[in-house]
């Protein structure tokens, strides 16, 4: 096989079969995908289905903690167990840019058939496109995914009331920083890595507890602030400074480069409102699973103050966390 | 790092140098944070709310992406659209509005422009693309200039000739005097910028104090420091007693930092460069000296740009003179966002208008 991949790879000819089956089979193959259909049929026990999409264009392509594989596959997974699904089938495809190394697209699939693994989903249809050079930066991933909701419980904002606590189920910006810290070369006293991790069974447990969710989201692009305020449209929110877990060499980086950790992405954080009396219960399921260990109540639904993110700085003062609008950019003096 | 900085976010620490300035203050008091860096520490932080209503915190011109003209930044457009230049800014930089677009519209106009985090990102373009000329738009104030004059320094050394700044590096001392000299200046004292000082030293300051009768607090950016600051400016007004102090003395010299300030000095010259909201300040910034001006943009080529006019209903001016605050101005929150900034102070991470707007009071 070449070392690279060419228009070839993507003509539908005798080339693709072969990077089909060398790379993609080789790693992600299960009863489903072997069967080679235009369509992947698939068994659906009784319940609801939750559907999703994504596209991941992560640059740079492997970074402290993970790689554009195990992101599509997590990112996926995630977007499905907030729901409060179960993930069960992803889909991918892949439009790799001619020329990319065949070497890096095999560790890529490795990856994510680790993370499916991981994950418990199978990977059941799949496609491969080859652009010219300039024509993509490498390779781009689109998934979609299929989970399914085996209770009968509604999670949404519709359910979210004040007095309801919220719950980060872990350190804040550690992805923002890792894909930084790669991409411009920037060197801190110890490697920051991507927390980007499947939070489905963390997740099941916390629905299967039969605490009183409300509602959950995963804290991806634009960060808590984003997250929160996309929640705060009928409600306020309080959060307390003091409380939000940032790690050590994360605060220094954003100390260094002037940003601040609640606009940072995350790979594997998920915010959880739940109803009071059960906020112990799902903090202990969260610290007792490795993705949720540093979990932490940050605050709470507030009557007042609606449609606003207020936050109570270390020196007790409220002000208000608005949605961030353009990148992030370190600071220039 | 950052267990050496926690001693000064000690919140019961600041909670109580705050209790004591309260205790102290019995008059008004206008105090001018120069840096855009302090703007967003007392937003960010509350600071204001804490120190009592006597005292009165107002934001100065002390942020680069602020106070570039919107011609400069129509000279920067006209440098882009040369064939052949690639064109490298801070991030801040390209969202702010010129005369008919900002740098981001031109990108996507299929100019190249490109977003670095240091000079030396540029100069990396430079050694690898030959075929291109890349010019980097060089903002900043003291804290920024020597490391762009040690990056001239080693173009010029290396023979580096596709690469050249378009400088519109500032220094302070002459904006300071020209917003402290206002018949109508209402500023008692100032919060001097911490990182500038680390190279300029204090001597910087001494003018203000002796000719304009305005006292001089150099400051960290915790907020203890800027409430240590704060409470021996307080002091001092309490009393009557004008004078220059030290507040940042774990990174702040007397002397401050004489190599790279010798190293600008070799490299650049002072010059009277035009300010977003106060027109043309004699002396108050830079342009490469003879030796360097191969790699000066506006040498490199003939841009000829016809002078910009400043909004009329855009107050970004009178904001960065510490005369009004950002709710004073009516686009303010209204047809002035950070996704459609009308002025500079709206860009920037560290303008005044996107402090506000960024970090809202209740």
């Amino acid at each position: 096989m070449n070392s690279k991949v060419t228009i070839a790879h993507g003509s539908g000819g005798k080339m693709t079969r072969a990077l089909i089956k060398d790379v993609f089979f080789k790693y992600l193959g299960n009863d489903i995908l072997d069967r080679c259909d235009d369509s992947a049929v698939i068994e659906i026990d009784k319940g609801r289905i939750a559907v999703t999409t994504d596209s991941f264009v992560v640059k740079p392509i492997f970074f402290p903690g993970g790689d554009i594989g195990k992101l599509a596959i997590c990112g996926t997974v995630n977007d499905l167990a907030v729901s409060g699904a179960e993930p069960k089938y992803i889909t991918c495809g892949f439009i790799i840019e001619e020329g990319f190394p065949v070497t890096d697209l095999e560790v890529i699939v490795r990856s994510m058939a680790k993370w499916a693994c991981e994950a418990n989903v199978k990977i059941v249809a799949g496609d491969t496109k080859v652009v010219e050079i300039g024509e993509a930066d490498g390779i781009f991933i689109n998934t979609s995914g299929v989970g399914i909701l085996k209770h009968d419980r509604e999670l949404g904002v519709d359910k979210i009331s004040s007095g309801d606590k919220i719950i980060v189920s872990g350190t804040i910006g550690d992805h923002a920083i890792a894909i930084l810290s790669k991409r411009k070369g920037l060197r801190f006293e110890s490697t920051i890595e991507s927390d980007c991790a499947p939070l489905n069974k963390m997740l099941t447990e916390v629905i299967e507890s039969g605490a009183e969710v409300k509602f959950m989201r995963d804290v991806t692009r634009g960060g808590l602030a984003t997250t929160l305020n996309e929640v705060a449209e009928d409600v306020g929110i309080l959060i307390n400074e003091e409380s939000l877990p940032v790690s050590e060499p994360v605060r220094g980086a954003t100390e260094l480069l002037g940003l601040d950790p609640v606009y940072l992405a995350n790979e594997g954080k998920v915010i959880i409102l739940v109803k009071a009396s059960d906020e112990a219960k799902v903090l202990q399921i969260l610290k007792n699973n490795e993705y949720g260990a540093k979990a932490e109540t940050i605050g709470e639904v507030t009557e007042e103050n609606v449609g606003k993110v207020c936050l109570k700085t270390i020196l007790g003062v409220t002000r208000i966390i608005d949605m961030p609008t353009a990148e992030h950019l370190p600071r220039i003096c | 790092m950052l267990k050496y900085l926690d001693e000064y976010r000690d919140a019961p620490l600041a909670l109580e140098i705050a209790e004591a300035i309260r205790g102290l203050s019995t008059k008004p008091f206008n105090i001018m944070e120069v840096c855009g860096g302090h703007t967003m520490a007392i937003r960010k932080n509350g600071i204001q709310k804490i120190v009592g209503e006597n005292i009165n915190l107002i934001s100065g011109p002390g942020c680069p992406v602020c106070v570039t003209s919107k011609v400069d930044i129509d000279k920067a457009i006209a440098i882009s659209q040369i064939e052949d230049v690639a064109l490298c800014t801070f991030g801040d930089m390209i969202y702010v509005p010129g005369t008919k677009m900002s740098l981001s519209e031109a990108k996507a106009r299929g100019r190249d422009i490109r977003t670095v985090y240091s000079v030396y990102d540029a100069i990396g373009f430079a050694k690898k693309e030959k075929e291109k000329k890349i010019i980097f738009i060089s903002i900043g104030f003291e804290t920024t200039t020597p490391t762009v004059s040690a990056a001239v320094k080693q173009c010029a050394r290396e023979g580096i000739s596709n690469f050249g700044i378009l400088t519109l590096n500032k220094t302070m001392p002459a904006a300071l005097r020209e917003v402290l000299s206002e018949e109508e200046s209402k500023i008692d004292a100032l919060l001097c910028p911490g990182h500038v000082s680390t190279i300029t030293g204090t001597g910087m300051y001494n003018f203000i104090v002796d000719e304009l009768g305005v006292s001089c607090c150099i400051s960290g950016f915790e907020p203890v420091d800027m409430l240590k600051a704060i409470y021996i400016l307080t002091e001092g007004h309490e009393v009557g007693e004008k004078k220059l102090a030290n507040a940042y003395e774990r990174a702040v010299k007397a002397e401050g930092n004489k190599k790279a300030r010798a190293m600008m000095e070799e490299v650049f010259r002072a010059a009277s460069v035009e300010w977003r909201g106060f027109g043309v300040i004699p002396g108050s910034g830079l342009e490469l000296k003879d030796d360097y001006a191969k790699f000066d943009a506006g040498k490199i080529f003939d841009i000829d740009v016809p002078p910009a006019e400043e909004t009329d209903r855009c107050m970004c001016g009178d904001i960065l003179r510490g005369k009004l605050k950002p709710i004073d101005c009516k686009l303010f929150k209204t047809a002035c966002t950070p996704e459609d900034p009308q002025g500079a102070c709206m860009v920037s991470s560290e303008g005044t208008c996107a402090a506000w707007y960024k970090y809202g009071e209740l």
